[in-house]
Protein backbone atom coordinates (compact mmCIF):
# COMPACT_ATOMS: atom_id res chain seq x y z
CA UNK A 1 0.00 0.00 0.00
CA UNK A 2 1.33 3.25 -0.84
CA UNK A 3 0.03 6.94 0.11
CA UNK A 4 -1.35 7.21 -3.39
CA UNK A 5 -3.09 4.17 -3.00
CA UNK A 6 -4.70 5.62 0.60
CA UNK A 7 -6.19 8.92 -0.95
CA UNK A 8 -7.38 6.91 -4.28
CA UNK A 9 -9.27 5.05 -1.53
CA UNK A 10 -10.52 8.48 -0.28
CA UNK A 11 -11.48 9.93 -2.88
CA UNK A 12 -13.41 6.66 -4.13
CA UNK A 13 -15.67 6.85 -1.36
CA UNK A 14 -16.00 10.18 -1.65
CA UNK A 15 -17.51 10.14 -5.03
CA UNK A 16 -19.45 6.83 -4.00
CA UNK A 17 -20.96 8.69 -0.76
CA UNK A 18 -18.96 5.94 1.64
CA UNK A 19 -18.08 7.48 4.80
CA UNK A 20 -15.06 5.40 5.73
CA UNK A 21 -13.05 5.81 9.18
CA UNK A 22 -9.47 5.95 9.52
CA UNK A 23 -8.58 2.05 9.44
CA UNK A 24 -11.52 0.95 7.09
CA UNK A 25 -9.51 3.12 4.07
CA UNK A 26 -5.98 1.67 5.27
CA UNK A 27 -7.69 -1.74 5.18
CA UNK A 28 -9.19 -1.17 1.83
CA UNK A 29 -6.33 0.50 0.12
CA UNK A 30 -4.16 -2.30 0.69
CA UNK A 31 -6.70 -4.56 -0.97
CA UNK A 32 -7.51 -2.46 -3.29
CA UNK A 33 -3.26 -2.75 -4.39
CA UNK A 34 -3.60 -6.57 -3.97
CA UNK A 35 -6.76 -6.80 -6.20
CA UNK A 36 -5.54 -4.43 -8.72
CA UNK A 37 -2.30 -5.97 -9.07
CA UNK A 38 -4.28 -9.45 -9.81
CA UNK A 39 -6.24 -7.65 -12.39
CA UNK A 40 -3.33 -5.66 -14.46
CA UNK A 41 -3.27 -8.81 -16.28
CA UNK A 42 -5.59 -7.29 -18.40
CA UNK A 43 -3.42 -5.06 -19.58
CA UNK A 44 -1.35 -7.31 -21.31
CA UNK A 45 -3.44 -8.28 -24.35
CA UNK A 46 -3.43 -6.00 -27.39
CA UNK A 47 -7.68 -4.95 -27.64
CA UNK A 48 -7.29 -2.70 -30.76
CA UNK A 49 -10.19 -2.79 -32.76
CA UNK A 50 -12.38 -4.84 -30.58
CA UNK A 51 -15.28 -4.28 -29.88
CA UNK A 52 -16.82 -3.61 -26.18
CA UNK A 53 -19.90 -6.25 -24.72
CA UNK A 54 -21.73 -4.10 -22.60
CA UNK A 55 -24.61 -7.05 -22.64
CA UNK A 56 -25.48 -10.53 -23.23
CA UNK A 57 -28.50 -10.66 -24.81
CA UNK A 58 -28.03 -8.69 -27.64
CA UNK A 59 -30.85 -7.49 -28.20
CA UNK A 60 -31.45 -3.35 -28.75
CA UNK A 61 -33.92 -0.56 -28.92
CA UNK A 62 -36.15 -2.16 -26.92
CA UNK A 63 -39.57 -0.13 -26.69
CA UNK A 64 -42.93 0.04 -25.69
CA UNK A 65 -46.09 2.05 -26.64
CA UNK A 66 -46.34 5.69 -25.62
CA UNK A 67 -49.25 4.71 -23.27
CA UNK A 68 -50.45 5.64 -20.24
CA UNK A 69 -50.53 2.74 -17.44
CA UNK A 70 -51.17 2.24 -13.60
CA UNK A 71 -47.88 2.30 -11.69
CA UNK A 72 -47.82 2.68 -8.08
CA UNK A 73 -49.93 4.34 -6.07
CA UNK A 74 -48.22 6.97 -3.40
CA UNK A 75 -49.19 5.21 -0.41
CA UNK A 76 -47.57 2.12 -2.52
CA UNK A 77 -44.78 4.10 -3.07
CA UNK A 78 -44.22 5.60 0.61
CA UNK A 79 -44.80 2.76 2.53
CA UNK A 80 -41.43 2.05 3.38
CA UNK A 81 -39.79 5.47 3.60
CA UNK A 82 -38.16 6.12 6.74
CA UNK A 83 -39.34 9.73 6.88
CA UNK A 84 -42.58 10.20 5.73
CA UNK A 85 -44.07 13.80 5.60
CA UNK A 86 -47.62 13.88 3.83
CA UNK A 87 -47.19 12.20 0.64
CA UNK A 88 -43.19 13.70 0.21
CA UNK A 89 -39.98 12.04 1.19
CA UNK A 90 -38.30 13.92 4.10
CA UNK A 91 -34.83 14.76 3.74
CA UNK A 92 -32.54 17.15 5.94
CA UNK A 93 -32.67 20.63 4.38
CA UNK A 94 -30.63 21.42 1.09
CA UNK A 95 -31.27 24.74 0.76
CA UNK A 96 -30.68 27.71 2.83
CA UNK A 97 -29.16 24.97 5.45
CA UNK A 98 -26.66 26.80 7.54
CA UNK A 99 -22.73 25.11 6.46
CA UNK B 1 -47.07 -42.84 0.76
CA UNK B 2 -43.46 -42.05 0.59
CA UNK B 3 -42.51 -39.12 2.90
CA UNK B 4 -42.77 -35.63 1.54
CA UNK B 5 -38.84 -35.22 1.70
CA UNK B 6 -38.22 -38.39 -0.94
CA UNK B 7 -40.20 -36.61 -3.61
CA UNK B 8 -39.28 -33.84 -6.31
CA UNK B 9 -40.96 -31.13 -7.23
CA UNK B 10 -42.46 -32.96 -10.35
CA UNK B 11 -44.26 -36.14 -8.09
CA UNK B 12 -45.24 -34.04 -5.63
CA UNK B 13 -47.33 -31.57 -8.31
CA UNK B 14 -48.45 -35.04 -9.99
CA UNK B 15 -49.50 -36.35 -6.58
CA UNK B 16 -51.64 -33.38 -5.34
CA UNK B 17 -53.08 -32.61 -8.74
CA UNK B 18 -54.39 -36.26 -8.84
CA UNK B 19 -55.72 -36.03 -4.85
CA UNK B 20 -53.35 -38.89 -3.69
CA UNK B 21 -51.59 -36.51 -1.39
CA UNK B 22 -53.00 -33.22 0.28
CA UNK B 23 -51.44 -29.89 -0.23
CA UNK B 24 -52.29 -28.83 3.43
CA UNK B 25 -50.67 -32.17 4.65
CA UNK B 26 -47.20 -31.46 2.57
CA UNK B 27 -47.20 -27.72 3.82
CA UNK B 28 -47.54 -28.33 6.98
CA UNK B 29 -44.22 -31.58 6.36
CA UNK B 30 -42.42 -28.56 5.15
CA UNK B 31 -42.86 -25.99 7.75
CA UNK B 32 -41.77 -28.83 10.40
CA UNK B 33 -38.80 -29.33 8.78
CA UNK B 34 -37.95 -26.03 8.32
CA UNK B 35 -38.65 -25.33 12.49
CA UNK B 36 -36.54 -28.38 12.84
CA UNK B 37 -33.60 -27.94 10.72
CA UNK B 38 -33.35 -24.25 11.03
CA UNK B 39 -31.69 -23.83 14.21
CA UNK B 40 -28.76 -26.19 12.83
CA UNK B 41 -29.20 -24.03 9.19
CA UNK B 42 -29.42 -20.35 9.42
CA UNK B 43 -31.38 -20.71 5.64
CA UNK B 44 -33.95 -18.76 6.14
CA UNK B 45 -34.23 -14.97 6.59
CA UNK B 46 -38.36 -14.87 6.46
CA UNK B 47 -40.52 -17.77 7.35
CA UNK B 48 -44.21 -17.38 6.00
CA UNK B 49 -45.75 -20.30 7.58
CA UNK B 50 -49.54 -18.14 7.99
CA UNK B 51 -49.37 -17.64 4.85
CA UNK B 52 -48.15 -20.73 3.30
CA UNK B 53 -50.91 -22.44 5.14
CA UNK B 54 -53.53 -19.95 4.00
CA UNK B 55 -52.16 -20.73 0.06
CA UNK B 56 -52.23 -24.59 0.89
CA UNK B 57 -56.06 -24.57 1.96
CA UNK B 58 -56.97 -22.23 -0.60
CA UNK B 59 -54.99 -24.76 -3.75
CA UNK B 60 -56.83 -27.68 -1.80
CA UNK B 61 -60.16 -25.51 -2.62
CA UNK B 62 -59.63 -24.60 -6.17
CA UNK B 63 -58.94 -28.65 -6.70
CA UNK B 64 -62.39 -29.95 -5.00
CA UNK B 65 -64.38 -26.89 -6.67
CA UNK B 66 -62.56 -28.60 -10.34
CA UNK B 67 -60.06 -25.86 -11.31
CA UNK B 68 -57.18 -27.28 -13.58
CA UNK B 69 -53.99 -27.64 -11.65
CA UNK B 70 -50.71 -26.21 -11.95
CA UNK B 71 -47.63 -27.72 -12.93
CA UNK B 72 -46.51 -26.58 -9.56
CA UNK B 73 -49.53 -27.02 -7.65
CA UNK B 74 -48.93 -27.56 -3.83
CA UNK B 75 -45.09 -27.66 -4.29
CA UNK B 76 -43.17 -25.79 -1.74
CA UNK B 77 -40.28 -23.44 -2.65
CA UNK B 78 -38.37 -21.11 -0.93
CA UNK B 79 -37.09 -17.37 -2.61
CA UNK B 80 -33.74 -15.46 -2.54
CA UNK B 81 -34.48 -12.43 -0.43
CA UNK B 82 -33.46 -10.34 -3.19
CA UNK B 83 -36.87 -11.47 -4.59
CA UNK B 84 -39.56 -9.50 -4.49
CA UNK B 85 -43.06 -10.84 -3.63
CA UNK B 86 -45.60 -7.64 -2.29
CA UNK B 87 -45.76 -7.14 1.35
CA UNK B 88 -43.25 -9.69 2.19
CA UNK B 89 -39.51 -8.53 3.68
CA UNK B 90 -36.28 -8.68 1.29
CA UNK B 91 -33.57 -7.58 2.55
CA UNK B 92 -30.89 -8.93 0.65
CA UNK B 93 -29.04 -10.25 3.18
CA UNK B 94 -28.37 -6.18 3.97
CA UNK B 95 -28.84 -4.00 7.37
CA UNK B 96 -29.86 -1.60 4.71
CA UNK B 97 -32.86 -3.30 3.70
CA UNK B 98 -33.90 -4.51 6.62
CA UNK B 99 -37.66 -4.35 7.08
CA UNK B 100 -38.05 -3.28 3.78
CA UNK B 101 -40.92 -4.84 2.13
CA UNK B 102 -41.64 -4.47 -1.89
CA UNK B 103 -44.90 -3.02 -3.26
CA UNK B 104 -45.03 -5.15 -5.82
CA UNK B 105 -44.22 -8.74 -7.07
CA UNK B 106 -41.47 -10.29 -9.68
CA UNK B 107 -42.75 -11.85 -12.62
CA UNK B 108 -40.98 -14.73 -12.06
CA UNK B 109 -42.70 -14.83 -8.44
CA UNK B 110 -45.97 -14.46 -9.91
CA UNK B 111 -45.48 -16.86 -12.39
CA UNK B 112 -44.28 -19.36 -9.98
CA UNK B 113 -47.65 -18.32 -7.37
CA UNK B 114 -49.81 -18.68 -10.52
CA UNK B 115 -48.55 -22.44 -11.18
CA UNK B 116 -49.74 -23.45 -8.12
CA UNK B 117 -46.16 -22.83 -5.64
CA UNK B 118 -46.71 -22.26 -1.94
CA UNK B 119 -43.99 -20.04 -1.12
CA UNK B 120 -42.84 -20.89 2.59
CA UNK B 121 -39.66 -18.28 2.90
CA UNK B 122 -37.24 -15.88 1.90
CA UNK B 123 -34.10 -17.51 2.07
CA UNK B 124 -29.93 -16.28 3.87
CA UNK B 125 -27.62 -14.79 0.90
CA UNK B 126 -24.39 -13.26 0.92
CA UNK B 127 -25.40 -9.40 0.81
CA UNK B 128 -26.52 -8.34 -2.43
CA UNK B 129 -25.61 -11.19 -3.76
CA UNK B 130 -22.09 -10.76 -3.10
CA UNK B 131 -19.92 -13.79 -2.09
CA UNK B 132 -19.34 -17.17 -2.54
CA UNK B 133 -19.77 -18.72 0.71
CA UNK B 134 -22.83 -16.78 3.02
CA UNK B 135 -20.33 -15.33 5.20
CA UNK B 136 -21.08 -11.70 3.74
CA UNK B 137 -24.69 -11.83 4.67
CA UNK B 138 -25.04 -9.24 7.80
CA UNK B 139 -27.69 -11.93 9.51
CA UNK B 140 -24.71 -14.71 10.01
CA UNK B 141 -23.76 -17.15 7.90
CA UNK B 142 -26.03 -20.84 6.07
CA UNK B 143 -24.41 -24.12 7.21
CA UNK B 144 -24.23 -26.87 4.76
CA UNK B 145 -26.14 -29.87 5.31
CA UNK B 146 -23.21 -32.32 4.29
CA UNK B 147 -20.88 -30.89 7.00
CA UNK B 148 -22.50 -27.80 9.26
CA UNK B 149 -19.12 -26.46 10.13
CA UNK B 150 -18.99 -25.76 5.98
CA UNK B 151 -20.41 -23.31 4.04
CA UNK B 152 -23.07 -24.42 1.32
CA UNK B 153 -21.50 -21.91 -1.05
CA UNK B 154 -23.02 -18.83 -2.20
CA UNK B 155 -24.72 -16.47 -2.62
CA UNK B 156 -27.87 -17.98 -2.76
CA UNK B 157 -26.74 -20.18 -0.23
CA UNK B 158 -29.96 -20.35 2.12
CA UNK B 159 -31.75 -21.76 -1.03
CA UNK B 160 -29.45 -23.98 -1.93
CA UNK B 161 -29.40 -25.59 2.07
CA UNK B 162 -33.19 -25.63 2.39
CA UNK B 163 -33.65 -27.63 -1.13
CA UNK B 164 -30.33 -29.72 -0.17
CA UNK B 165 -32.04 -30.83 3.74
CA UNK B 166 -35.40 -31.24 2.19
CA UNK B 167 -36.96 -28.75 3.47
CA UNK B 168 -38.30 -27.77 -0.06
CA UNK B 169 -37.92 -29.74 -3.32
CA UNK B 170 -37.16 -26.59 -4.90
CA UNK B 171 -36.34 -23.04 -4.89
CA UNK B 172 -35.15 -19.83 -6.58
CA UNK B 173 -31.59 -18.39 -6.73
CA UNK B 174 -29.73 -15.50 -8.59
CA UNK B 175 -26.56 -16.45 -10.50
CA UNK B 176 -24.52 -14.01 -11.62
CA UNK B 177 -20.81 -14.95 -11.55
CA UNK B 178 -22.15 -18.60 -10.01
CA UNK B 179 -24.30 -18.34 -7.32
CA UNK B 180 -25.88 -20.86 -7.68
CA UNK B 181 -24.09 -23.04 -9.90
CA UNK B 182 -21.46 -23.18 -7.03
CA UNK B 183 -23.51 -23.46 -4.32
CA UNK B 184 -25.71 -26.83 -5.81
CA UNK B 185 -22.10 -28.07 -6.65
CA UNK B 186 -21.35 -28.23 -2.84
CA UNK B 187 -24.66 -29.33 -1.70
CA UNK B 188 -25.22 -31.83 -4.40
CA UNK B 189 -28.49 -30.27 -6.33
CA UNK B 190 -29.19 -29.39 -9.57
CA UNK B 191 -28.53 -25.71 -10.49
CA UNK B 192 -29.01 -24.20 -13.55
CA UNK B 193 -28.17 -20.46 -14.98
CA UNK B 194 -30.54 -20.02 -17.91
CA UNK B 195 -29.67 -18.18 -20.90
CA UNK B 196 -29.26 -14.54 -20.10
CA UNK B 197 -32.73 -12.84 -20.94
CA UNK B 198 -34.67 -15.91 -20.62
CA UNK B 199 -35.63 -15.36 -17.30
CA UNK B 200 -37.35 -11.39 -16.46
CA UNK B 201 -35.54 -9.84 -13.72
CA UNK B 202 -38.44 -7.57 -12.90
CA UNK B 203 -38.56 -7.84 -9.54
CA UNK B 204 -35.01 -9.46 -8.64
CA UNK B 205 -33.21 -6.77 -6.88
CA UNK B 206 -30.09 -5.57 -9.11
CA UNK B 207 -26.40 -6.12 -8.52
CA UNK B 208 -24.44 -7.08 -11.94
CA UNK B 209 -27.43 -5.90 -14.25
CA UNK B 210 -25.57 -7.87 -17.76
CA UNK B 211 -25.18 -10.84 -15.59
CA UNK B 212 -27.53 -11.48 -13.00
CA UNK B 213 -30.14 -14.15 -13.91
CA UNK B 214 -32.54 -16.32 -11.71
CA UNK B 215 -32.19 -19.95 -11.91
CA UNK B 216 -33.40 -22.47 -9.93
CA UNK B 217 -31.79 -25.75 -7.67
CA UNK B 218 -33.56 -28.71 -6.86
CA UNK B 219 -32.84 -32.41 -6.50
CA UNK B 220 -33.42 -33.45 -9.84
CA UNK B 221 -33.00 -32.11 -13.24
CA UNK B 222 -36.75 -32.45 -14.43
CA UNK B 223 -37.57 -30.33 -11.79
CA UNK B 224 -35.52 -27.91 -13.23
CA UNK B 225 -36.66 -28.60 -16.64
CA UNK B 226 -40.12 -27.75 -14.75
CA UNK B 227 -38.99 -24.76 -12.81
CA UNK B 228 -37.95 -23.08 -15.89
CA UNK B 229 -40.93 -24.51 -18.02
CA UNK B 230 -43.00 -22.22 -15.19
CA UNK B 231 -40.40 -18.98 -14.97
CA UNK B 232 -39.11 -18.33 -18.28
CA UNK B 233 -40.37 -15.99 -21.37
CA UNK B 234 -40.94 -12.79 -22.17
CA UNK B 235 -41.44 -10.44 -19.70
CA UNK B 236 -42.27 -6.90 -21.34
CA UNK B 237 -41.43 -5.44 -18.23
CA UNK B 238 -38.18 -6.34 -18.54
CA UNK B 239 -36.40 -4.85 -21.68
CA UNK B 240 -33.52 -7.66 -21.58
CA UNK B 241 -36.23 -10.27 -21.79
CA UNK B 242 -35.80 -13.00 -24.64
CA UNK B 243 -39.08 -12.51 -27.33
CA UNK B 244 -39.43 -16.06 -27.18
CA UNK B 245 -41.16 -18.17 -24.82
CA UNK B 246 -40.15 -20.69 -22.35
CA UNK B 247 -38.07 -23.29 -23.79
CA UNK B 248 -39.74 -26.94 -24.09
CA UNK B 249 -37.64 -29.76 -22.59
CA UNK B 250 -36.34 -32.47 -24.95
CA UNK B 251 -37.44 -35.87 -24.54
CA UNK B 252 -35.14 -38.07 -26.87
CA UNK B 253 -33.54 -41.34 -25.19
CA UNK B 254 -31.59 -41.65 -22.45
CA UNK B 255 -28.18 -42.12 -24.49
CA UNK B 256 -26.13 -39.66 -26.44
CA UNK B 257 -25.04 -40.72 -29.10
CA UNK B 258 -23.58 -38.20 -31.67
CA UNK B 259 -23.12 -35.90 -28.87
CA UNK B 260 -20.22 -33.29 -29.05
CA UNK B 261 -18.82 -32.79 -25.81
CA UNK B 262 -16.05 -30.16 -25.46
CA UNK B 263 -13.36 -30.52 -22.99
CA UNK B 264 -11.80 -27.09 -22.14
CA UNK B 265 -8.42 -27.75 -21.20
CA UNK B 266 -8.36 -24.33 -18.80
CA UNK B 267 -10.93 -25.77 -16.68
CA UNK B 268 -8.59 -28.66 -15.25
CA UNK B 269 -6.52 -25.62 -13.79
CA UNK B 270 -3.82 -26.37 -11.53
CA UNK B 271 -5.53 -25.05 -8.13
CA UNK B 272 -8.29 -27.82 -8.81
CA UNK B 273 -8.31 -30.22 -5.71
CA UNK B 274 -7.27 -33.89 -6.62
CA UNK B 275 -10.79 -35.29 -5.70
CA UNK B 276 -12.46 -32.87 -7.99
CA UNK B 277 -10.13 -33.68 -10.72
CA UNK B 278 -10.66 -36.91 -10.34
CA UNK B 279 -14.38 -36.77 -10.00
CA UNK B 280 -14.61 -34.37 -13.19
CA UNK B 281 -12.59 -37.46 -14.99
CA UNK B 282 -15.09 -39.50 -14.09
CA UNK B 283 -18.04 -37.89 -15.28
CA UNK B 284 -16.16 -37.73 -18.49
CA UNK B 285 -15.61 -41.15 -19.29
CA UNK B 286 -19.49 -41.33 -17.99
CA UNK B 287 -20.13 -39.15 -20.59
CA UNK B 288 -18.42 -40.98 -23.38
CA UNK B 289 -20.23 -43.95 -21.87
CA UNK B 290 -23.62 -43.02 -22.76
CA UNK B 291 -22.02 -41.93 -26.40
CA UNK B 292 -21.03 -39.07 -26.40
CA UNK B 293 -17.59 -37.62 -28.28
CA UNK B 294 -15.15 -36.40 -26.27
CA UNK B 295 -13.40 -33.20 -27.96
CA UNK B 296 -10.27 -31.45 -26.50
CA UNK B 297 -11.21 -27.63 -26.86
CA UNK B 298 -9.59 -24.43 -26.11
CA UNK B 299 -10.82 -21.20 -24.36
CA UNK B 300 -7.91 -19.56 -24.06
CA UNK B 301 -8.62 -16.06 -22.84
CA UNK B 302 -10.21 -17.73 -19.72
CA UNK B 303 -7.60 -16.40 -17.35
CA UNK B 304 -8.73 -13.19 -18.01
CA UNK B 305 -12.29 -14.04 -17.11
CA UNK B 306 -11.56 -13.10 -13.25
CA UNK B 307 -10.23 -9.42 -14.12
CA UNK B 308 -13.29 -8.95 -16.28
CA UNK B 309 -15.98 -10.35 -14.31
CA UNK B 310 -14.34 -8.21 -11.26
CA UNK B 311 -14.34 -4.95 -13.23
CA UNK B 312 -17.74 -5.32 -14.90
CA UNK B 313 -19.68 -6.83 -12.08
CA UNK B 314 -18.35 -4.33 -9.34
CA UNK B 315 -18.98 -1.47 -11.99
CA UNK B 316 -23.06 -2.17 -12.53
CA UNK B 317 -22.60 -3.00 -8.75
CA UNK B 318 -21.79 0.38 -8.20
CA UNK B 319 -24.03 2.15 -10.42
CA UNK B 320 -27.39 -0.20 -8.65
CA UNK B 321 -26.43 0.00 -5.36
CA UNK B 322 -26.16 3.84 -5.71
CA UNK B 323 -30.09 3.79 -5.10
CA UNK B 324 -29.62 3.23 -1.56
CA UNK B 325 -28.84 6.13 0.04
CA UNK B 326 -31.44 6.65 3.22
CA UNK B 327 -34.43 8.09 1.32
CA UNK B 328 -36.90 6.18 -0.03
CA UNK B 329 -36.69 3.03 1.65
CA UNK B 330 -34.26 1.06 4.16
CA UNK B 331 -32.01 2.22 7.21
CA UNK B 332 -30.95 5.55 7.67
CA UNK B 333 -28.60 7.89 9.84
CA UNK B 334 -28.58 11.48 10.52
CA UNK B 335 -24.82 11.73 10.15
CA UNK B 336 -23.81 15.69 10.38
CA UNK B 337 -27.16 16.74 9.65
CA UNK B 338 -26.26 17.11 6.37
CA UNK B 339 -28.16 15.57 2.99
CA UNK B 340 -24.67 14.45 1.85
CA UNK B 341 -23.71 13.89 5.61
CA UNK B 342 -27.13 11.50 5.65
CA UNK B 343 -25.89 9.67 2.69
CA UNK B 344 -22.32 8.89 3.65
CA UNK B 345 -23.22 8.05 7.28
CA UNK B 346 -26.30 5.82 6.12
CA UNK B 347 -24.57 3.72 3.93
CA UNK B 348 -21.41 3.30 5.86
CA UNK B 349 -23.61 2.10 8.78
CA UNK B 350 -25.72 -0.41 7.13
CA UNK B 351 -23.72 -2.01 4.25
CA UNK B 352 -21.05 -4.90 5.07
CA UNK B 353 -17.28 -4.97 4.41
CA UNK B 354 -17.56 -6.95 0.97
CA UNK B 355 -20.20 -4.69 -0.75
CA UNK B 356 -18.28 -1.64 0.54
CA UNK B 357 -15.56 -2.75 -1.29
CA UNK B 358 -16.83 -3.78 -4.52
CA UNK B 359 -18.71 -0.06 -4.33
CA UNK B 360 -15.16 1.50 -3.97
CA UNK B 361 -13.88 -0.60 -7.14
CA UNK B 362 -16.77 -0.31 -8.92
CA UNK B 363 -16.40 3.46 -8.32
CA UNK B 364 -12.59 3.12 -9.49
CA UNK B 365 -13.03 1.37 -12.43
CA UNK B 366 -15.81 4.03 -13.93
CA UNK B 367 -14.27 7.44 -12.86
CA UNK B 368 -12.38 9.75 -15.33
CA UNK B 369 -9.12 9.07 -16.06
CA UNK B 370 -9.42 5.10 -15.16
CA UNK B 371 -12.29 4.41 -17.28
CA UNK B 372 -10.82 3.20 -20.35
CA UNK B 373 -7.87 1.22 -18.97
CA UNK B 374 -10.29 -0.62 -16.90
CA UNK B 375 -13.63 -0.68 -17.78
CA UNK B 376 -13.66 -0.27 -21.14
CA UNK B 377 -10.82 -2.69 -21.57
CA UNK B 378 -12.74 -5.31 -19.38
CA UNK B 379 -16.22 -4.87 -21.66
CA UNK B 380 -13.99 -5.49 -24.90
CA UNK B 381 -12.30 -8.64 -23.30
CA UNK B 382 -15.68 -9.45 -22.49
CA UNK B 383 -16.15 -9.84 -26.11
CA UNK B 384 -12.76 -12.33 -26.68
CA UNK B 385 -14.31 -14.18 -24.32
CA UNK B 386 -17.65 -14.57 -25.97
CA UNK B 387 -15.88 -15.58 -28.88
CA UNK B 388 -13.59 -18.47 -27.52
CA UNK B 389 -16.89 -19.81 -26.35
CA UNK B 390 -18.20 -19.12 -30.12
CA UNK B 391 -15.52 -20.84 -31.58
CA UNK B 392 -15.68 -23.92 -29.62
CA UNK B 393 -19.35 -24.29 -30.32
CA UNK B 394 -18.52 -24.55 -33.69
CA UNK B 395 -16.79 -27.85 -32.91
CA UNK B 396 -19.00 -29.04 -30.16
CA UNK B 397 -22.57 -29.16 -28.74
CA UNK B 398 -21.95 -28.64 -25.02
CA UNK B 399 -18.85 -28.16 -23.05
CA UNK B 400 -17.94 -29.72 -19.73
CA UNK B 401 -15.82 -29.25 -16.61
CA UNK B 402 -16.21 -29.26 -12.87
CA UNK B 403 -17.93 -26.28 -11.56
CA UNK B 404 -15.63 -25.27 -8.62
CA UNK B 405 -12.34 -26.00 -7.70
CA UNK B 406 -12.80 -27.49 -4.73
CA UNK B 407 -15.41 -29.10 -2.48
CA UNK B 408 -17.19 -27.37 0.20
CA UNK B 409 -14.70 -24.81 2.53
CA UNK B 410 -15.06 -24.37 6.00
CA UNK B 411 -16.58 -21.15 7.20
CA UNK B 412 -13.70 -19.03 7.93
CA UNK B 413 -11.12 -20.23 5.91
CA UNK B 414 -10.88 -17.70 3.59
CA UNK B 415 -12.87 -14.83 5.08
CA UNK B 416 -10.78 -12.82 5.39
CA UNK B 417 -8.61 -12.88 1.81
CA UNK B 418 -10.47 -11.13 -0.87
CA UNK B 419 -8.24 -12.45 -3.65
CA UNK B 420 -8.85 -15.80 -2.45
CA UNK B 421 -12.64 -16.04 -3.01
CA UNK B 422 -12.51 -14.35 -5.99
CA UNK B 423 -10.06 -16.48 -7.86
CA UNK B 424 -12.32 -19.61 -6.50
CA UNK B 425 -14.90 -18.35 -9.59
CA UNK B 426 -12.84 -19.02 -12.18
CA UNK B 427 -14.90 -22.05 -13.32
CA UNK B 428 -18.29 -19.57 -13.19
CA UNK B 429 -17.85 -16.90 -14.51
CA UNK B 430 -16.45 -17.11 -18.23
CA UNK B 431 -20.18 -18.48 -18.52
CA UNK B 432 -21.71 -15.66 -17.35
CA UNK B 433 -19.70 -12.93 -19.27
CA UNK B 434 -20.85 -14.73 -21.63
CA UNK B 435 -24.62 -14.78 -21.01
CA UNK B 436 -24.38 -18.94 -21.73
CA UNK B 437 -26.73 -21.24 -20.11
CA UNK B 438 -25.27 -23.67 -17.47
CA UNK B 439 -25.94 -26.45 -15.32
CA UNK B 440 -24.09 -28.02 -12.11
CA UNK B 441 -25.37 -31.46 -11.86
CA UNK B 442 -24.26 -33.98 -8.75
CA UNK B 443 -21.05 -35.84 -9.96
CA UNK B 444 -19.20 -37.73 -7.22
CA UNK B 445 -18.00 -37.31 -4.13
CA UNK B 446 -14.41 -36.67 -1.72
CA UNK B 447 -13.54 -37.82 1.59
CA UNK B 448 -12.10 -34.61 3.70
CA UNK B 449 -10.70 -35.33 6.84
CA UNK B 450 -13.58 -37.97 7.28
CA UNK B 451 -16.19 -36.23 6.08
CA UNK B 452 -17.70 -37.11 2.35
CA UNK B 453 -18.86 -33.19 0.43
CA UNK B 454 -19.97 -33.33 -3.49
CA UNK B 455 -18.45 -32.27 -6.65
CA UNK B 456 -20.25 -30.86 -9.22
CA UNK B 457 -20.47 -31.09 -13.03
CA UNK B 458 -20.70 -27.75 -15.04
CA UNK B 459 -22.40 -28.53 -18.48
CA UNK B 460 -22.54 -25.37 -20.60
CA UNK B 461 -24.19 -24.49 -24.04
CA UNK B 462 -24.47 -22.11 -26.76
CA UNK B 463 -26.77 -19.40 -25.83
CA UNK B 464 -30.39 -20.54 -25.96
CA UNK B 465 -29.55 -24.00 -26.03
CA UNK B 466 -31.06 -24.41 -22.57
CA UNK B 467 -33.20 -27.20 -23.21
CA UNK B 468 -30.04 -29.43 -25.02
CA UNK B 469 -27.86 -28.39 -21.92
CA UNK B 470 -30.55 -30.03 -19.57
CA UNK B 471 -31.19 -32.97 -21.92
CA UNK B 472 -27.69 -33.91 -21.17
CA UNK B 473 -27.37 -33.31 -17.85
CA UNK B 474 -30.83 -35.71 -16.96
CA UNK B 475 -29.18 -38.38 -19.12
CA UNK B 476 -26.15 -37.77 -16.84
CA UNK B 477 -28.06 -38.09 -13.74
CA UNK B 478 -30.40 -41.09 -14.74
CA UNK B 479 -26.80 -42.73 -15.22
CA UNK B 480 -25.36 -42.49 -12.15
CA UNK B 481 -26.17 -42.48 -8.50
CA UNK B 482 -24.97 -39.35 -7.11
CA UNK B 483 -27.96 -37.21 -7.10
CA UNK B 484 -29.88 -39.55 -5.09
CA UNK B 485 -27.26 -39.30 -2.07
CA UNK B 486 -29.19 -37.22 1.14
CA UNK B 487 -26.71 -35.04 2.99
CA UNK B 488 -26.49 -36.33 6.67
CA UNK B 489 -28.57 -33.72 7.53
CA UNK B 490 -31.92 -34.22 5.98
CA UNK B 491 -35.77 -34.30 6.65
Amino acid sequence: MTTSDLDTVRQMAELARLKLDEAEARAYAGQFARILEHFRTLERLPVEGVEPLSGAAGLCDVTRADAPRPGLSTEAALANAPDRREAFYGVPKTIGAAE
Amino acid sequence: MKPYAELDATALAAEHAAGARRVTDTTEAALAALARLEPRLNAFLVVLADRARARAAELERERAAGATPGALHGVPVALKANMCLAGVEANCGSRILAGYKPPYTATFVQRLLDAGAVVIGMTNMDEFAMGSSSENSAFGPTHNPWDLARTPGGSSSGSAAAVASGIVPLALGSDTGGSVRQPAALCNLAGFKPTYGRVSRYGLVAFGSSLDQVSPFARSVRDLELALSVIAGHDERDSTSLPEPAPIPEHDGARLDGLRVGVPKEYFPEVLSGGVRRASEAALATLRGLGAELVPVALPHTELAIPTYYVVATAEASSNLARYDGVRYGARSAGDGSLQGMYAATRAAAFGAEVKRRILLGTYVLSAGYYDAWYGRALKVRTLLRRDFEQAFEQVDVLAGPTSPTAAFRLGEKAGDPVAMYLSDILTVPVSLAGLPAVSVPCGFVDEDGTRLPIGLQLAGPARADARVLRVARCFESATDFARQRAPLFA
